[in-house]
């Protein structure tokens, strides 16, 4: 086997080899743990490798396949788990220093599910804190890096899971999306990356940042792949209200189908011109152009609501988050400053808080605080509900004439680390494609559509999908990626620069 | 402080000067097997901390998941108090940091309540008579309680001088329903008893619907009253102080009196009531001021995110109707009706806590009179020797019914009657078994009767010589020594004959 570099394949691929017993899962494990060794040092997707952790899970799977147990696809196939998630007794910290040395008792469901579908949890990767940025910069550990180029971000808040899997570090990870956490990373790492409908992945377990917009889903290198993780994790969960009873639908199914002939595709006309980089117009003008030829109708929508999309989600994400956050205090766990037994527990809290949050979370605290504050809360908070309404229909509208929107799924290309840290305004603006899925809850997915020309760094498009019908989005993504592929001679993210 | 030395002023020359409007918030523990958001148990008692979970730690990552039967007691307490139920609701999260609340928020329902705009009557006794007050119901909404704070150390166990402090999450997320009347207006020199009447019903009814232990001193039941005086009943309201701590009906009735006259010394005085919390102390019978709310406290109250809304159907609702039991006043009135009696002994069974007792005796065959002597006497006396409550007793009503079937039907006797319960009530069997185990039933036969009334004459020659000469009542001695040599089995009168007889004189 010394030929076949076992981290360069899919999971799809790994899944074959491991059924029929041509490798081991501990051989796929150990692989990967060797890749992390040698290039995480300089990318920096993981916080936490969990070696003792990932070897046991994968022995368990190579025993029970000896004894002719019937297993999962993916089980045996490796993950890296966002740090947003609780596993049990793994630390857990939300790229925070308020909760150094965290060890959740229990697993979220997210995790459980991978367990028992056999995925081999590798450990944890890097975020911003509590997810709150768009370049994994603001993680108190340290940035993430762009395997493409590590002088650029990876994308944020999930930079280390896309990075992960850009940096053939794992096959998988699972990342989490609230404006496009998810989306925003695969793009500029030249990954998939899709957040299903809200309430179809259950969000016990998964630290909330803004408990209404908050989901987690897959990311991966191919569609498909997606796919099959999709199908591990999604599904009704009694431990979340706002889980979602309907059945999941196929999304497996619509990535092997990969046929958009007759599907009615639409451009939203306010996501995609000024603002956006020319190689990202570029790229994703040549995938219109593909969609066409594969027998998709391209229809041009209009939703004007979008325009104040970004407003309303930095009221109603603040809110939420500072009400989430406030049970980071230092009492029960994690982070405690200043307890020598002559200040107060108010005193304490204060100094903990103020210690163990970073500048961007507690920027978003106080705007929270201020937006839900009596006499402003009609003003910010209700205003912006209202917008979300708008948006809903705009999405309503413009589901009445196509099957799925489509657009860039970010500006700019991964822009330099540090270029934009100290302007707030400019890093926001990264998820202006991507926030109005979450203030409506639908679905939606980022390919890879090509290098830009001009810094020969990855261009993802969006496609996103009413609510529940989240194989649309696999239908037209695997139907566009294998046209892709052919072009290209290959997958694009074999060309990635990071060895 | 600025009216620390002000006189409180005397109650009736209080209600010369001012008229008082009350407001009173109740605050009730549900008896769910599990609390409001999780699968923990409530049991009351159980060591610190070990009736916990994720969820109602609060731990990063945990989700509510909403109880059934918490929204169900919710709905049957609101509709038992006239309330319009919620087409649609949600829950609301109340943000403010302290230790006991495991989530820096307390998850509640603030402008949407389940329950709302209801009102329920009350009866208090005045020297002219039995008065009704109809209260106003603003809202019956839901909530989760807190933790519970244990400061260690130091002189007084409050936090101010305690070397640490421990919390106990035990009571954390344990369902609440939070009941909040209308201004009491009008109640005028009765208000400290109207108050203690509307607790006192609202109790009543709890029980009735079987939703919660309703026990003040456990906190299942908790009471803040709200108090505020005006210069008479056209004016505005006053500035209102919340009295917390008010645990038991006689504390109710006691905090209002007091704090009637303590504002009204304030007010008197050209002083102005702080809006503030106050707490009462049931030993001095004062009230001394907590947390001041001069500059309001903002919750930054929102829609819960991680709930979806609750919108019950006109079915479920309609369901939930037909399971109210009968209002508790309508069916007092109504058992004393049947039952001929007042309310005085009504009230003595409602005391005892025997009501349903009573009712279940007595349609077991028993008459009222001897179920109500039963369950208020002897079977009172021995709950209350054993500390437990009389419908904890090891016998039912019917056993109740049966002993006092075997008594009317002249086999036992009172004294004997009373032997058979202890029997039933130490797990010897049923009456009858109890009966004929003991061999308890009343000799009649005057066969045995005879050789002890003999027997009794020739131990007491001086007593028998006595009765010969006229003295009928000395007969008294011998009935007794027969009743002692059979064991008090004997039929009392029937030995008293066979004296008569075998002395030749007539009774």
């Amino acid at each position: 086997m010394s030929a076949l570099d076992l981290t360069r394949l899919t999971a799809a691929q790994l899944s074959e080899l491991l059924s029929s017993r041509t490798v081991s899962a501990r051989e796929v494990a150990q692989a990967h743990l060797d890749r992390i060794a040698e290039v995480d040092e300089r990318i920096h997707a993981f916080l936490h490798v969990d070696t003792d952790g990932a070897l046991a899970a994968a022995g368990a799977v190579d025993e029970a396949r000896a004894a002719g147990d019937r297993l999962g696809p993916l089980a045996g196939v490796p993950l890296a788990l966002k740090d947003v998630l609780t596993m049990r007794d793994v630390p857990t910290t939300c790229g925070s220093r308020i909760l150094e040395g965290w060890r959740p008792p229990y697993d979220a469901t997210v995790t459980r599910r991978l367990r028992e579908a056999g995925i081999v949890i590798l450990g944890k990767t890097n975020m911003d804190e509590f997810a709150m940025g768009s370049s994994t910069e603001h993680s108190a550990y340290g940035p993430t890096r762009n395997p493409w180029d590590t002088e650029r971000i990876p994308g944020g808040s999930g930079g280390g899971s896309a990075a992960a899997v850009a940096a053939f570090e794992a096959p998988l990870a699972i990342g989490t999306d609230t404006g496009g956490s998810i989306r925003q990373p695969a793009a500029v790492t030249g990954t998939v990356g899709v957040k299903p409908t809200y309430g179809a992945v259950s969000r016990y377990g998964l630290v909330a940042l803004a408990s209404s917009l908050d989901q987690a889903g897959p990311c991966s290198r191919t569609v498909l792949d997606a796919a099959l993780l999709h199908e591990v994790i999604a599904g009704y969960d009694p431990m979340d209200s706002t889980s979602l009873a309907e059945p999941v639908p196929g999304v497996v199914a619509s990535a092997r189908r990969a046929d958009v002939a007759g599907m009615r595709i639409g451009l939203v006309t306010e996501l995609g011109g000024e603002g956006y980089q020319a190689g990202v117009r570029q790229r994703f003008a040549e995938a219109v152009k593909i969609l066409e030829g594969l027998g998709a109708e391209v229809v041009e929508v209009s939703c004007p609501s979008f325009e104040y999309a970004l407003a309303a989600y930095y009221l109603i994400l603040p809110s939420e988050a500072s009400s989430n956050l406030a049970k980071f205090d230092g009492i029960r766990y994690g982070l405690r400053v200043g307890d020598d037994g002559t200040r107060s527990v108010e005193e304490v809290m204060r100094l903990t808080r103020e210690a163990g949050f970073g500048a961007e979370v507690k920027r978003r605290i106080m705007l929270g605080t201020y937006a839900l504050s009596s006499g402003y809360y009609d003003a910010y908070y209700g205003s912006a509900q209202k917008v979300r309404t708008l948006i809903q229909r705009d999405f309503a509208a413009a589901f009445a004439q196509a099957d799925v929107l489509i657009s860039p799924t970010a500006p700019t290309t991964a822009f330099r680390l540090g270029e934009k840290l100290d302007d707030p305004l400019a890093m926001y603006l990264n998820d202006v494609a991507t926030i109005p899925v979450n203030l409506a809850g639908n679905a939606a997915m980022s390919l890879p559509v090509g290098l830009a020309p001009e810094d020969g760094l990855p261009v993802g498009l969006q496609i996103i999908a009413p609510a529940m019908a989240d194989d649309r989005l696999y239908r037209v993504g695997a139907a566009l990626e294998q046209a892709l592929f052919d072009r290209w001679g290959g997958l694009l993210i074999e060309e990635v620069p990071a060895r | 402080m600025s009216h620390a030395t002000t006189q409180v002023m005397g109650f009736e020359a209080a209600l010369e000067r001012f008229d008082p409007v009350l407001g009173l918030e109740v605050h009730v523990e549900l008896s769910t097997a599990t609390k409001m958001f999780c699968g923990c148990s409530t049991e009351f008692g159980a060591e610190p901390n070990t009736q916990v979970c994720p969820v109602c730690l609060g731990l990063p990552g945990a989700l509510p998941a909403l109880n059934r039967a918490g929204v169900e007691a919710a709905m049957r307490i609101g509709l038992a108090l006239n309330c319009e139920v919620a087409q649609w609701c949600r829950f609301a999260r109340k943000n403010y940091f302290y230790p006991d609340m495991p989530k820096n928020f307390q998850t509640s329902q603030y402008d949407e309540p389940i329950c709302f705009d209801g009102w329920v009557d009350v009866d208090y006794d005045t020297p002219e008579g039995r008065r009704t007050f109809r209260v106003g119901i603003e809202r019956a909404h839901m909530e989760e309680d807190t933790g519970k704070n244990l400061h260690m150390g130091g002189a007084t166990g409050r936090i101010h001088g305690a070397d640490y402090s421990l919390v106990d999450y035990n009571r954390a997320g344990i369902p609440l329903i939070e009941i909040v009347t209308k201004p009491i207006e009008g109640a005028g020199r009765y208000a400290p008893e109207v108050a203690r009447a509307y607790v006192s019903a609202l109790r009543d009814l709890l029980r009735a619907l079987d939703v919660s232990d309703v026990r003040m001193e456990q906190g299942s039941l908790r009471c803040d009253v709200n108090v505020s005086l005006r210069p008479s009943p056209e004016a505005p309201f006053g500035t209102r102080s919340e009295t917390k701590n008010v645990n038991s009906l006689r504390s109710v009735e006691r905090s209002v009196r007091y704090e009637i006259g303590r504002q009204a010394g304030i007010l008197a005085d050209g002083g102005r009531v702080h809006q503030e919390t106050r707490h009462w102390h049931e030993d001095t019978g004062l009230t001394t001021p907590g947390r001041s709310k001069e500059e309001a406290e903002d919750y930054r109250y929102f829609p819960e995110p991680d709930l979806v809304p609750i919108a019950p159907s006109r079915e479920w609702v309609e369901a939930l109707r037909a399971t109210l039991p009968e209002n508790p006043a309508v069916r007092r009135t109504r058992l004393a009706e049947a039952w001929g009696i007042s309310d005085r002994e009504m009230a003595a069974v409602v005391n005892a806590g025997a009501l349903d007792l009573v009712e279940a005796t007595i349609a077991a065959g028993a008459g009222q009179s001897a179920a109500r002597k039963w369950w208020t006497g002897e079977l009172a006396r021995v709950a209350n020797e054993r500390g437990v409550e009389l419908a904890d007793l090891r016998i039912t009503p019917a056993q109740v019914a049966e002993v006092e079937a075997l008594v009317k039907s002249g086999t036992l006797n009172d004294k004997l009657a009373r032997q058979a319960i202890e029997g039933v009530l130490s797990g010897e069997g049923t009456p009858a078994e109890v009966v004929a185990a003991r061999g308890l039933a009343i000799v009649s036969d005057d066969g045995p009767l005879l050789a002890a009334v003999d027997e009794a004459l020739a131990a007491q020659p001086d007593v028998a010589e006595k009765i010969r000469g006229g003295k009928v009542q000395a007969a008294g001695a011998v009935v007794g020594a027969v009743m002692k040599a059979t064991r008090g089995q004997a039929d009392a009168a029937r030995v008293r004959a066979l004296i008569f007889e075998r002395l030749g004189v007539d009774g």
